[in-house]
């Protein structure tokens, strides 16, 4: 049931001082960001020109790198085993069938509360003009739906393959290459960058940051919640879905699935890494969010549908909304409160 | 502006200094995405619902999907390879080809703005039915609240298409017709993408131009060339039977408010209203004898159509002693129950050159639903006329289709997905599959004249006709 965890299982924070994995990485944006490329072909050769100067500033190291200086040890033996099922993302009936599934609930759920936000009607796209960050996408299975809803979307995770895989399946629906863009990185990646351009524009530049199935396979949570606080708008919503700490979860989640069942290979979750709503919301509280909601999810592997529950037990939904940006970044910039609307409209051509 | 894209590109300007890492893998996914965008920019348009066939049904579709909130903003097409079937001023003659409308079709019809044009131009309400059998003097009515309300309409298909096509016109944003376009070829997807596998249905026109689809209706009749391309197997049969049809004159003016069907045993012979004085016919009989009544003159075909309906040859004393025995007692347990016996208007000529004959078959598609293709209407399902529910089912698929469509788009999905669209064959299957057999079963038993199946069915229509809440539940489910 879990096996697709997996690609976010990598994202784990991984500093930028660990060389050995960062060559990888880097290969792996670079292979993907090539296709990319191709799927973007209007992009002239003088904004490549002027992107690859950037690229020597971003290596700058800034507060947020070496805020993460958590040892992520990524398994190249997992890896290797994950990147063999890049392919198999799009199989409805396959490994990801109950991520397929989940779209059930995950989509109106991030759909309601960003609309309970921004009130602004545009029917057939309701969530147009929204920009939209996913970390740890996958093959792009939520994605594809937010940006098919009129959002702005830029999917992320660290595994190239599957960052490939989403783009090629992206590629095939005109509406999606407007308005879906992927890039193999890390979420402290993109904050550093974002960080950066907050130099010159201010803070934050998402309306929403999702994270689907992803925490659970975090390293390190606390910068994790720093750095969505960093590339969120003020007011902006962030979405998790993931596993409960409790008996039941490690029954259901770890014993049942992986080791009876074998739904899911074993060795997919690591219980100790499961956190429970009531921690993740102290989590989020003081990294500037303020907890809207949070709602239990069940699966029914029988009928392989999800349902809404009024237990957090097992699986649960979280919104949280950002209220005030982190304080570090208060004493580390100062200029984060600057608006910056224009950046929106520019960045998906 | 250069700081915006500046701030976009760098994660891309990384990439192109590791461009030498290139791996073959990627090589090849990068080839596969420009490839698939050399089609797009050809004439290879992408549509995200393409419907193929233009009549009531499939105009429906694309009515009711180029309306929905939920789609606005989609591509939608339809092909039909016939002609536009524009209708300035309602021609005078009736056409012979009708359609019993439910209530629940007229619903529908009016949600997506045609009903309106359907009241302008001409149809007729009816609000009894008489269902009677020649072997024995049993009989059933339905009606509604008492005669209060309609049963159900008596429309032109051409009126309903004409209605439709002024409604297209009017959604020509969202909704694009080909006329005179005939489908050459489809081409499959696979179910998940593989790499030699194209992304969704392509569609190539006799015009030699190619058009690409999310998701394709099929709503071309009976004779689907949708269905038979997948392979989908049908169940059918022929019935050995042949309709006519045909616009009668009635010898006086009545209110011509009731819709007449007869079970003869050579098949149902059917007068529905169309206006006071005229009314039409529909008479499922044998290939010969229909062949027989199309050579008749005039008058004698007059005749025999009044002599279908009024004639007692087929009665024998043995089932008349039988069902009035069994009438009288049904009347001792529940006195107020039942109705009396009315005859129908009798006829006095046909329109000008309003006789056809076709054949009858029953067909009903074992899959209604293949990856990003729906077949609605006739290409799902064909039945006989006798219940009047052809077109009926047809629009129930539409209302069906379109909600969970509208649905899908609101939660972001793949408008071709099979989570859906399996919920549409589920849902309709439910519907159309008891219709289907009861319709089937009520043509069987009333294609003899064996003693025992006229005792059956001359028990089982007055009990029926006895029972108001099994008559109400007939009405409703026939309603829907």
């Amino acid at each position: 049931m879990y096996a697709n965890k997996f690609a976010r299982f990598t994202l784990g924070l991984s500093s930028r001082r660990t060389a050995t994995g960062c060559g990888g990485l880097q290969r792996a944006a670079g292979r993907s960001g090539f296709s990319w490329t191709a799927v973007c072909k209007r992009r002239t050769l003088w904004l490549q020109r002027s992107a690859c100067l950037n690229t020597q500033q971003n290596t700058v190291p800034c507060h947020v790198s070496a805020r993460s200086a958590s040892q992520t040890t990524v398994d190249p033996e997992e890896v290797r085993r994950f990147q063999s099922l890049a392919s198999k993302w799009w199989d409805q009936q396959g490994e990801f069938a109950a991520l397929h599934a989940m779209n059930d609930l995950r989509v109106p759920f991030i759909r309601d509360n960003l609309l309970n936000v921004h009130r602004v009607r545009h029917p057939g796209k309701p969530l147009r003009g929204l920009r939209i960050l996913d970390v740890g996408c996958g093959g792009g299975l939520l994605t594809e739906p937010l940006g098919r809803l009129g959002a702005n979307v830029l999917g992320i995770d660290p595994v190239g393959d599957s960052i490939g895989t989403a783009q090629l399946h992206s590629s095939i629906d005109p509406d999606l290459c407007e308005r879906v863009c992927y890039r193999a990185s890390t979420l402290e990646e993109l904050a550093a960058e974002e960080d950066e351009a907050e130099e010159e524009q201010g803070a934050g530049q998402f309306d929403a940051v999702v994270a689907s199935e992803v925490v659970e396979h975090l390293a390190d949570l606390e910068t994790f919640a720093f750095c969505c606080n960093q590339v969120l708008k003020l007011g902006g919503s962030l979405f998790i879905t993931t596993i409960n700490k409790t008996n039941l979860s490690y029954a259901l989640g770890i014993v049942v699935a992986e080791q009876l069942l074998r739904i899911v290979p074993s060795g997919t979750h690591n219980w100790d890494k499961f956190i429970s709503p009531v921690e993740l919301e102290r989590l989020l509280e003081s990294n500037g969010f303020s907890v809207q909601s949070v709602q239990g999810m069940l699966y029914n592997p029988v009928s392989g549908a999800w349902s809404w529950t009024d237990s957090t037990a097992i699986n649960y939904a979280l919104h949280a909304v950002k209220v005030r940006d982190d304080p570090h970044t208060e004493q580390a910039g100062g200029s984060s409160t600057h608006p910056e609307d224009h950046h929106t409209a520019a960045t998906h051509v | 502006m250069y700081k915006l894209t500046r701030a976009t590109f760098n994660g891309l300007g990384r990439c192109l200094i590791a461009e030498k890492h290139l791996s073959a893998i990627k090589i090849t996914s990068r080839g596969l995405v420009s490839a698939e965008h050399g089609d797009d920019s050809g004439k290879n348009e992408v549509y995200d619902v393409i419907i193929s066939g233009g009549g009531m049904v499939g105009s429906a579709m694309a009515c009711s999907l180029g309306m929905d909130p939920n789609l606005e903003g989609k591509k939608i097409l339809l092909l039909e390879a016939g002609n536009k079937k524009v209708m300035d001023k309602v021609p005078e003659n009736y056409s012979i080809r009708v359609s019993s409308i439910s209530p629940g079709s007229a619903t529908i019809l009016s949600g997506i703005g045609a009903w309106e044009h359907i009241t302008k131009m001409r149809c007729k309400p009816y609000k009894k039915m008489q269902v009677w059998d020649a072997c024995s003097d049993a009989l059933i009515t339905f009606d509604k609240e008492n005669l209060q309300d309609e049963m159900a309409y008596i429309v032109e298909n051409d009126i309903i298409v004409a209605a439709l096509t002024k409604q297209l016109d009017s959604l020509s944003d969202n909704v694009q017709v080909k006329y005179r376009s005939k489908v050459v070829q489809y081409a499959w997807p696979l179910p998940h993408q593989a790499a030699d596998s194209i992304p969704g249905v392509k569609v190539t026109l006799a015009s030699g131009e190619t058009v690409q689809t999310k998701l394709l209706i099929g709503a071309d009749g009976p004779n689907s060339m949708v269905r038979r391309e997948l392979g989908i197997p049908t169940i059918k049969w022929n019935y050995d039977q042949s309709a006519v049809v045909a616009v009668l004159h009635l010898s006086e003016p009545t209110e011509n408010n009731v819709a007449w069907q007869r079970f003869l045993p050579t098949g149902p012979i059917a007068m529905l209203p169309l206006s006071d004085t005229e009314s039409s016919l529909v008479w499922s009989t044998s290939h010969r004898l229909a062949e027989e009544l199309l050579e008749l003159d005039e008058e004698s075909f007059v005749d025999a159509i009044n002599s279908a309906f009024w004639r007692n040859e087929n009665q024998s004393e043995l089932i008349e002693t039988a069902g009035s025995l069994f009438r009288g007692a049904l009347s001792v347990i529940m006195p107020s129950a039942g109705s009396p016996r009315q005859l129908p208007p009798s006829v006095a000529g046909i329109g000008p050159k309003s006789r056809v004959m076709f054949p009858l078959g029953i067909g009903h598609a074992s899959e209604y639903i293949r990856h990003r293709v729906a077949l609605i209407g006739d290409a799902a399902h064909r039945v006989h006329p006798l219940a009047g529910q052809g077109a009926n089912l047809g629009f129930g698929d539409v209302a069906c289709l379109t909600q969970l469509v509208s649905q899908a788009a609101f939660d972001g999905k793949d408008l071709g997905a099979m989570q859906h669209l399996l919920q549409y064959e589920t849902e309709r299957q439910r519907h159309n599959l008891p219709m289907m057999a009861a319709i089937d079963l009520m043509k069987r038993l009333y294609s003899t004249n064996a003693a025992p199946a006229v005792l059956l069915r001359t028990f089982g229509l007055q009990a029926t006709n006895m029972l108001p809440a099994l008559k109400e539940q007939i009405v409703a489910f026939a309603s829907k």
